[in-house]
């Protein structure tokens, strides 16, 4: 990187808005879908409207138990989670969680949507689609920890593709597609989607993993392989927004180990206009909220007066 | 912040074979019944670890462990006037008002299962609740808390596996001859589905606290979740405590 976009150091007001297309946040930091619920409950920690957005938990056509336990494992720097995206099913989701949200929340929030056929992903993201404070509709085709479907269509470039074009016949609002790392060449999914009509992209989704107890000689985690995330995966989801970010030209959400403000500053350098924080919220509720309250004193410190300046900049 | 504290290590000794009586001072107004829960963060370990709170007043906390593994093991290591990062008051807790004063509760505990349940016995007595405590343990060295429950003036029963200490057995053997109109129980999941099985059989009713592999301990992941007669919940945030009425071994 050869300059700052022009920031000059200490001057005054930090703006920390971004835009994802037309819509403005006040600034980047979103909860990840899956590790913020729907939202509504840690407002018992603090005044969730200080956050960008928020990421809401997977959701499905019908409803799903998701996988038996244990579903956690520890790891240095991270966590093993197979859940399995445990939701009540869309229309609960609707009736009885958003209604929640929107007492404390009073921002679109984004829609996280899963599904085992394209029918599936057509029908639930419809439904999304009808309500007003929704912002984004966040199509999943990267979770690891389910059978058919889930992940398998975000591993093939035509494949993920179908599933974008079907969802943007059917639906007005802005389609996001969340990307898997588990991929040889993530750029190639990212065109593909694109191509399809995506008006941006999320990345990264967790890594397939696995922890064995040593004690017992176990997999710990009951279906064996599951989704790796936290802190030590942020290097490798910095690389592939820096990949995906000269690849396409639609906006990109960066995701994968953000625990801190710096996080956050890195993650925009290579090439993402806002952020998600998965993991960091479990081990702290109050994740976001320290990020959100670090962002202007990093940006003052290193001379950013406008953060959205920095978005790709380390290109 | 709400629920996220500094506590500072008062003293933190051996009490029995690979268990541990850590007492910890700080604001403890997010506690609010017994059978509640912290998660302690550990230096060097991503995920924090659940420990029921044994007792609790308004300077400060009681935890019993057992050293199972690296992050107890340095618990255990852990130093007077270390301070911890603490969240504190988690879970339901157990419901002190399914008894009444004159009536008789039955406490049943398991190895780590027993803490939560010295400060539910305190609080119960004080209520005028008559309390009868079976304490159930693998071998005698393994013993703890037999004292401090028969201080408060409770009735106490000792079972251990290999017959060393109290009944040789489960805790099972020794509730059967037990008259009491309201159970409280927490230990490893064979021993709650025993006691649910005896209680059923006997006519009564109670309250089970329930373990699981933890990613946050209040209710954002869904990495606890069980499947209930009233619906999927989530032990750390809608339990760990749930009736006895509500809750199905598939036996
Ligand atoms: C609500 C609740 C209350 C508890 N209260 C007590 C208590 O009062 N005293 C006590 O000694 N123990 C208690 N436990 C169990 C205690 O949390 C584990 O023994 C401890 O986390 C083990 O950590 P470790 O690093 O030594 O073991 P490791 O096996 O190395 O831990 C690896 C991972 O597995 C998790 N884990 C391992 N065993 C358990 C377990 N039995 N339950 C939940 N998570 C586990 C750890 O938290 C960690 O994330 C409680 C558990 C829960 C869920
Ligand atoms: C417990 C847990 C549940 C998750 N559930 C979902 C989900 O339902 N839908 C989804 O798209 N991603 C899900 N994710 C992935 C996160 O949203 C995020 O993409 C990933 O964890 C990487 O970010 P992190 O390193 O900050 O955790 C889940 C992650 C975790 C840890
Ligand atoms: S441990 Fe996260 S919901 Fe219970």
């Amino acid at each position: 990187m050869t300059e700052r976009s022009g920031a000059k150091k200490g001057s005054g007001l930090r703006d920390m808005s971004v835009c994802l297309g037309d819509w403005r946040l006040d600034d980047p930091v979103i909860p990840a879908s899956g590790t913020f619920g729907f939202g509504y409950e840690f407002s018992e920690y603090y005044d969730i409207n200080m956050l960008g957005s928020i990421a809401l938990k997977g959701t499905t056509r019908e409803p799903r138990y998701g996988n038996p336990l244990p579903r956690i494992a520890e790891c240095r720097e991270g966590l093993i989670n197979a859940i399995g995206l445990q939701n009540p099913g869309v229309k609960k989701v609707m009736e009885e969680e958003l209604p929640k949200l929107r007492s404390v929340f009073h921002k679109p929030s984004i829609a996280n949507i899963s599904g085992f056929s394209i029918d599936d992903y057509v029908y639930t993201a419809s439904c999304f689609d009808e309500l007003p404070d929704i912002g984004i509709l966040e199509i999943n085709i990267s979770c690891p920890n389910v059978h058919g479907g889930g992940m398998a269509f975000g591993q093939d470039p035509a494949q993920a593709a179908s599933v974008c074009e079907a969802v943007k016949r059917s639906c007005k609002k802005p389609v996001y597609m969340k990307l898997s790392p588990n991929v040889t060449d993530i750029t190639a999914i990212a065109s593909a989607c694109e191509a399809a009509g995506a008006d941006g992209l999320v990345l990264i989704n967790t890594l397939l993993g696995m922890r064995i107890d040593p004690r017992t000689g176990k997999k710990v985690v009951s279906t064996g392989a599951a989704g790796f995330s936290g802190p030590a995966v942020k290097p490798i989801a910095v690389r592939m927004v820096y990949q995906v970010y000269e690849a396409v030209n639609i906006p990109i959400i960066g995701v994968g180990g953000i625990e801190t403000a710096d996080d956050v500053i890195e993650m925009m350098y290579a090439g993402a206009s806002a952020v998600e924080v998965g993991a960091a919220n479990l081990v702290d509720p109050y994740a976001c909220y320290d990020i959100i309250r670090e962002l202007p004193l990093k940006m003052e410190e290193y001379g950013i007066d406008r953060l959205s300046d920095i978005i790709g900049k380390a290109h | 912040m709400h629920k996220k504290v500094k506590y500072r290590i008062l003293y933190n000794s051996q009490i029995a074979d690979r268990t541990y009586r850590m007492r910890l001072s700080g604001d403890t107004g997010d506690i609010k019944a017994p059978g509640q829960f912290i998660n302690i963060a550990l230096p060097g370990f991503y995920l924090r670890r659940p420990i029921s709170v044994c007792d609790w007043d308004q300077e400060g906390l009681d935890i019993i462990y057992k050293v199972v593994g690296d992050g107890t093991r340095l618990m255990s290591e852990l130093s007077e006037g270390f301070e911890l990062d603490v969240l504190t008051g988690l879970g339901n807790g157990f419901d002190l008002s399914a008894v009444k004063k004159g009536e008789t509760a039955v406490l049943v505990g398991g190895g780590v299962g027993v803490p939560p349940l010295y400060g539910l016995a305190k609080r119960l007595m004080a209520e005028g609740v008559s309390v009868k405590a079976v304490l159930g343990f693998n071998e005698s060295p393994q013993m703890f808390f037999e004292k401090e429950f028969s201080e408060l003036g409770a009735e106490v029963h000792i079972t251990t596996v290999d017959g060393s200490a109290g009944i040789k057995g489960f805790v099972t053997d020794a509730m059967k001859e037990l008259s009491f109109d309201h159970y409280y129980c927490c230990g490893p999941m064979p021993m709650l589905r025993a006691v649910h099985r005896l209680c059923r059989e006997k006519g009564a009713e109670g309250e089970l606290s329930f373990e699981a592999r933890m990613g946050c301990g209040f209710g954002a992941c869904m990495g606890c979740s069980m499947e209930t007669l009233s619906g999927t919940k989530r032990i750390c945030k809608d339990g760990p405590v749930f009736k006895s009425g509500e809750v199905s071994f598939d036996d």
